[in-house]
């Protein structure tokens, strides 16, 4: 169980990392957002895991997983989905503005400021 | 229990809410309502300072959950202080922002309170995922202020910002999870009590962690090599944000402050001291980069912007040091370079309006309306900025100097902090006199736009603190020192928050399991 979540992170950061190298937004956004998976399941193993108990408090069992992290895991979703919306939302803006979807899309800026 | 810790969180979420909510306000009404909801916070901060002047902790336990269980917000000689700061620049930064730059998008004033609201909580939480919390509370808000009046400019800078934040976000949290994993707790007091104990496989991850960390401070610090997204993103504001963010790497600058003198302090263990070999020299390279980025800006807001990465600098090689002595020049030169910063990002936007043609460049020629009143400005922001006498740039930097002589480390601070203020004077003459004095060669002089008569009492009230903090030097001084002397001994805070659960055996918790 160890192992596997483990891998599972680990590839998770590696895929997120390759595509946040990109040098298009799209893949970048993928990339964050792969990352933040990886991060939510680290999260989720700080608090040891647990197989085959109660998920929160049982009299009948003597482990237990922490619920602490568990309520870290579901904060960090729920930032981690708002960031993600409004990148989404700058880079579209970034791709009308400018034409192009280049993280550095500065090269294409028209001069007069303002929306189009 | 006094509900005082917690009036700086909540009183900017409820006005930034209700103005969120009530969206068919008047444009007058809506700018009232934030200058006073900003006005506010300076009466609750100087009770803040007031209480806490004598030492003592105000521990603020949400649900009333005794610690280190649930969330604790914490108030001391330095969140006081911060949370002071923080309020002048905001009340400049929004009346500033009053004379016209509000209108250029929807919601300037409930995202200007929300922003306020994670800056305070940032000072105030006494918990590391709180901190998490608060820094993504501030820094959403910090998105919307810049692309703010969207242009193509803003946009492009905005990508970088927003992307290099998100990763910060996610280093933060592993970060949390390693030091959560390895000592069952996320409490600040708590994390420098379990800390001694561990042992060294422990510590090993508890280290890579701090480090981490460390990392993701730098970023909201601005500390190279992770800080060249901040002056072009700073320059591409507009002005009344600008001012604010100008607290906002102090921010940064707290955190590591807080987290490395109290959690990972002199009592930590094998663990004590991690930061120490990195913060030193990573200040100085920020220094000398900061220094010459301003020489070679092609615009004041750029050059205000890499002024904001040079302060940083400088503040860090105060915090670097690690000894008492360079806490408290930390103290004095965060408010002096907040203060100063944030001036400097005013005048620039009142010279890049003034001026129709050329807006800031320093290579166009132009003519400016005022031009006294506005060299003026520009004349005592430089100042203070560069740190010349006689005003309070001046003073934090003999405190940081001696600091750094006490310290043993004189030789790489003087010859870095003196040569980089020589090239910020040089920088800043040039774009002085690039300014105000090559107007001959105009020859159609375009209509200047008026503007407001409060956008010049923001930069003066802002200058006057300036001012303030020579004047009275010797008790802004006083104030150091204590909050440096508190700092230096984590000991009371831990006490403070903890209230005698010192015998808690570090395993009590983990053995839930």
């Amino acid at each position: 169980m160890e192992a596997l979540l483990a891998i599972a992170i680990g590839v998770l950061t590696a895929a997120g990392v390759y595509l946040m190298l990109r040098a298009r937004t799209f893949p970048v956004l993928l990339g964050l957002t792969l990352l933040s998976y990886a991060v939510n399941l680290f999260l989720f193993a700080s608090g040891r895991l647990v197989v085959a108990s109660a998920p929160l408090t049982d009299k009948n069992f003597t482990s237990y997983p922490d619920p602490l992290p568990q309520a870290l895991v579901l904060t960090a979703i729920v930032i981690g989905f708002g960031m993600t919306a409004l990148l989404v939302v700058i880079a579209l803006r970034a791709l009308r503005d400018t034409g192009d979807d280049h993280v550095d899309g500065e090269r294409h800026v028209r001069r007069e400021d303002g929306p189009r | 229990m006094s509900h005082l810790p917690i009036l700086p969180i909540l009183m900017p979420l409820l006005v930034g809410s209700l103005l969120l909510l009530m969206s068919g306000l008047s444009d007058g009404l809506r700018r009232s309502v934030g200058i006073a909801a900003t006005l506010a916070l300076l009466p609750v901060a100087v009770l803040l300072l007031l209480r806490v002047a004598d030492g003592t902790h105000l521990v603020y336990a949400l649900g009333a959950w005794p610690p280190p269980f649930a969330i604790v917000l914490v108030v001391d000689r330095l969140a006081a202080f911060m949370l002071l700061v923080t309020a002048v620049v905001a009340l400049a930064g929004v009346v500033y922002a009053s004379g016209g730059d509000d209108d250029a998008g929807p919601q300037f004033h409930a995202l200007f309170q929300f922003q306020l609201m994670g800056i305070n909580g940032a000072f105030l939480t006494g918990d590391l995922f709180n901190l998490f919390v608060f820094f993504e509370v501030l820094l959403i808000a910090f998105y919307a202020l810049l692309l703010h009046g969207l242009g193509p400019q803003r946009v492009g800078a905005a990508i970088h910002v927003v992307v290099l934040n998100l990763i910060g976000s996610s280093m933060f949290l592993f970060a949390v999870g390693t030091l959560y994993g390895v000592t069952g707790t996320l409490n600040l007091a708590d994390l420098s009590r379990v800390l001694p104990t561990l042992g060294p496989d422990e510590a090993a991850l508890a280290r890579s962690g701090a480090l981490l960390l460390l990392g993701v401070f730098a970023i909201k610090a601005a500390l190279l090599p992770f800080g060249f997204w901040l002056p072009r993103a700073y320059g591409s504001a507009t002005a009344g944000s600008a001012a604010l963010f100008a607290v906002l790497t102090k921010v940064g600058v707290y955190a590591i402050l807080r987290v490395y003198a109290l959690v990972f302090g002199p009592e930590a263990g094998s663990v004590a001291g991690v930061a120490a070999p990195w913060v030193f020299p990573a200040a100085l390279v920020t220094l000398a980069f900061g220094a010459l980025g301003t020489l070679g800006a092609r615009g004041l807001r750029e050059a205000a912007g890499w002024l904001v990465v040079y302060s940083v600098g400088t503040l860090l090689v105060a915090v670097g040091l690690f000894t008492e002595a360079g806490y408290a020049a930390a103290v004095y030169y965060t408010a002096h370079s907040t203060f100063a910063g944030a001036a400097l990002f005013l005048v620039a936007d009142v010279v890049s309006r003034s001026r129709t043609a050329a807006g800031d460049r320093l290579d166009i020629p132009d003519v400016m309306p005022r031009m006294a009143l506005t060299g003026s400005l520009f004349l005592l922001a430089a100042i203070a900025v560069a740190g010349l006498p006689p005003l309070s740039g001046f003073a934090g930097k003999v405190m940081v100097l001696s600091a750094a002589l006490a310290a043993g480390e004189a030789p790489w601070t003087w010859s870095v902090l003196l040569a980089a203020t020589l090239v910020v004077v040089v920088a800043l003459s040039r774009a002085g006199s690039a300014l105000f004095w090559r107007t001959s060669e105009v020859t159609v002089a375009m209509p200047a736009p008026a503007i407001p008569r409060r956008a010049y009492w923001a930069v003066g009230g802002l200058l006057a603190c300036v001012v303030g903090l020579v004047a009275w030097g010797g008790t802004v001084t006083e104030y150091a020192m204590d909050t440096a002397r508190q700092l230096a001994d984590p000991s009371g805070y831990r006490w403070a928050v903890l209230a005698g659960r010192e015998g808690l055996v570090p395993d009590d918790r983990r053995d839930l399991q």
